[in-house]
């Protein structure tokens, strides 16, 4: 790789640009989306917009949201940022529960298994949980103080993800690391007990996702990485079961850019109730669904669903438990010399209901704007508009592209280059 | 690097490499992402590169022999140099962020291997930050002593998370320790040695050993006499404070 001029050390706020964000209700009774600072949200039973409603400030997020997700049961959602907050809303009545400030931008949430708990990661490596049992009937605890619950030493976290048997808490990082804690019976005195690391990645870990079935119910975790795989772990162990080389598979579909062989995962969907795992590329337009064989502990590439006519790569995926359909979005935030500055575009793949869960010859279809619940409503609402220039998404995912390795790949220089910063130390070793 | 056989940098008298030619800062920021390769995990760290009078080839991997002890910021080598004849059959090593300072250490290794055969072979260091990469060397429960000496004390309250002793870096050296193993440290700075005492005796998975189990361990005298750092303070009458801990299994 070569030199960035990124000479002058410092962030500039131009290059963070933010990948469009979405989450579906588990019943499929809503679906939210977000860009930039932007929080929408489209009820698909009422058939409506929601309006959200926050009493403790004027406005909402004030910088780019970094994560959002539904619950496991479906009653709360939370969302979080670069503006250092994190709120927690009733889906009942989309109301700000809870706002929690955090001292660092946050990066990523997770809502434990029974609901009673938010965890969210900061910049700096430090996860930290708030207590959101709404049984005590204290509503009006906004502003509530988060707990340290554990830290990767100065990494950025990258995702967060509980086991579905509630046991265990998954954290992932810049540094390749993929730490499996305990999840302790009181987490606000910290979670120190460590069940294993799953190291075998060779670049930043970008995301994590369950596989588990009726038969399997405590799951295996899959994950997806800056190095181009898809890995598939015991977390008890920590023992690296599979790995999935999808670099391949996602340049077959771009014919243009050989030379650009980077592909990092960016985001991983597993199907409720199959062992199918969707998985969003940097450059792919489509996605690649993996099957995981269980019993032999494998993964392979089960099909590529490539989205034709549109220049659409998603950034990030979502489904229900009941639905059958993958949604997934593409946009970016704070792009700069473009007339849009928070679009975003959703499309829905179906066909994951009827069709035998494993089966490779499941008809997955790319639905059409109108065939999409909730449509062109719900398009109006998530997306900001119905209809764009397709070239915006693509300058998009080449600023995303930018940003994501800005973010998480450690700068690289040249030997020239450190041999020139070396110069002026002066404990330098001598030399005869 | 060049020319070993008339290398300025070793004594004649000893044979040993000498201190002044690897002088560095005292200080090194942890916080700063590092350029030094590092195992992608512990079945990859090349043991037959460390000890290779016991791994003489790279691919016996089937050996279950597995490094023990770590001394973590082993500075100028001196406490894993007393270690090695103390307990000659246990893997040790010793971790160091200063790439000058990990040089001097390899290389006075190694030339105590030549002037003693067959001994020192137990003993190895490597350049890495112990903070990000402890789990890419140990697997759970491997290590049963691990050695904290003189760690740098960072003052300032905002930097106290450089702190190589802290609440959430326990949880991983809880996690590489095994049921039983120590951890030992000692400092001559005392608003250090209560922080540290304080971050183990708060930590749920961490126990005190007792004033008889100190005085029957042969490694306690070590940690003051053996190490390069402590020899100084003994020099100018400095004041040491230790927190010996040992690991314990959580109660549920």
């Amino acid at each position: 790789m070569e030199d960035t001029p990124m000479e002058n050390g410092e962030t500039n706020k131009d290059s963070e640009v933010a990948p469009a964000l979405i989450a579906v209700h588990p019943t499929q009774s809503s679906v939210a989306v977000a860009v930039g600072s932007d929080l929408r949200v489209f009820d698909l039973l009422g058939g409506c917009a929601v309006s959200l409603v926050d009493d403790s400030g004027s406005s909402l997020h004030k910088d780019s949201i970094r994560a959002i997700r539904y619950g496991a049961d479906g009653k709360l959602f939370v969302s979080a940022g670069d503006d250092k907050t994190v709120k927690i809303w009733s889906t009942e009545s989309w109301r700000c529960i809870t706002t929690v400030c955090s001292e660092k931008r946050v990066s990523a949430v997770a809502i434990s298994s029974d609901g009673s708990y938010v965890c969210f990661a900061d910049k700096f490596g430090v996860v930290w949980v708030v207590d959101v049992d709404v049984s005590d009937g204290n509503q009006a605890s906004v502003n509530k103080k988060a707990a340290p619950l554990l830290s990767h030493y100065c990494s950025i976290i990258t995702s967060l993800e509980f086991s579905p048997d509630g046991r265990f808490f998954v954290s992932a990082d810049r540094d390749f690391k993929i730490r499996v804690t305990v999840f302790p019976k009181k987490p606000l005195d910290g979670a120190h007990e460590i069940q294993s690391f799953s190291l075998g990645h060779t670049e930043f870990v970008s995301c994590l996702a369950f596989v588990c079935t009726q038969e399997c119910l405590q799951g295996f975790l899959v994950s997806g990485s800056g190095d181009s795989t898809v890995r598939l772990w015991d977390i008890s162990s920590g023992s690296l079961l599979n790995t999935c080389d999808i670099r391949e598979k996602a340049g077959l579909l771009e014919s243009k850019g050989i030379e650009e062989c980077y592909g990092a995962v960016t985001n991983l969907c597993t199907i409720p109730d199959s062992t199918l795992v969707a998985v969003a590329v940097q450059s792919l337009q489509g996605i690649i669904l993996l099957s995981c064989d269980l019993s032999a502990q494998t993964l392979h590439v089960a099909k590529v669903v490539s989205i034709e006519g549109d220049a659409f790569i998603p950034t990030s995926l979502g489904t229900s438990s009941s639905s059958g359909l993958l949604w997934m979005v593409t946009g970016a935030s704070n792009l700069h010399d473009s007339q849009y500055p928070c679009v975003a575009r959703v499309k829905v793949i179906s066909g994951f209901k009827e069709s035998t869960p494993d089966s490779v010859e499941h008809g997955s279809i790319v639905l059409k704007d109108n065939e999409i619940p909730g449509g062109e409503k719900l398009l109006e609402k998530l997306q900001g508009r119905v209809s764009f220039d397709e070239n915006f998404f693509l300058t998009a995912a080449e600023a995303l592209k930018t940003s994501m390795s800005n973010l998480l790949i450690k700068k690289q220089y040249s030997t020239e280059k450190r041999e020139f910063r070396k110069r002026t130390r002066n404990d330098k070793k001598l030399k005869q | 690097m060049s020319g070993k056989e008339t290398n300025p940098t070793f004594s004649k008298s000893t044979g040993l490499p000498r201190k002044r030619f690897y002088r560095a800062r005292a200080h090194s920021n942890p916080l700063s992402d590092s350029h030094f390769p590092v195992p992608v995990s512990p079945r990859h760290v090349d043991y037959s590169v460390h000890y290779p009078q016991y791994f003489p080839s790279s691919d016996q991997v089937d050996s279950c022999k597995k490094i023990q002890f770590a001394d973590i910021g082993c500075g100028f080598g001196g406490l894993l140099i007393s270690l090695s004849t103390l307990f000659p059959e246990t893997l040790m090593i010793g971790m160091e962020l200063r790439d000058k300072v990990t040089e001097y250490v390899k290389e006075r290794i190694l030339a105590l291997r030549v002037t003693n055969p067959g001994q020192y072979q137990n003993i190895s260091v490597v350049r890495t930050n112990s903070m990000k990469y402890i789990p890419n060397y140990f697997e759970k429960g491997q290590l049963s002593k691990m050695f904290f000496l003189f760690p740098d004390p960072h003052f300032k309250e905002k930097n106290h998370r450089r702190r190589v002793i802290s609440p959430f870096l326990l949880d991983e050296y809880a996690y590489v320790l095994e049921v039983g193993g120590i951890i030992y440290t000692i400092t001559d700075v005392e608003e250090l040695g209560d922080w540290m005492k304080t971050c183990l005796e708060n930590h749920p998975m961490f126990e005190a050993l007792t004033d008889e189990e100190l005085k029957a361990d042969p490694v306690t005298k070590l940690l003051s006499s053996a190490t390069e750092e402590g020899q100084k303070v003994d020099r100018n009458g400095g004041q040491t404070f230790r927190a010996v801990y040992r690991r314990i299994a959580p109660s549920l």
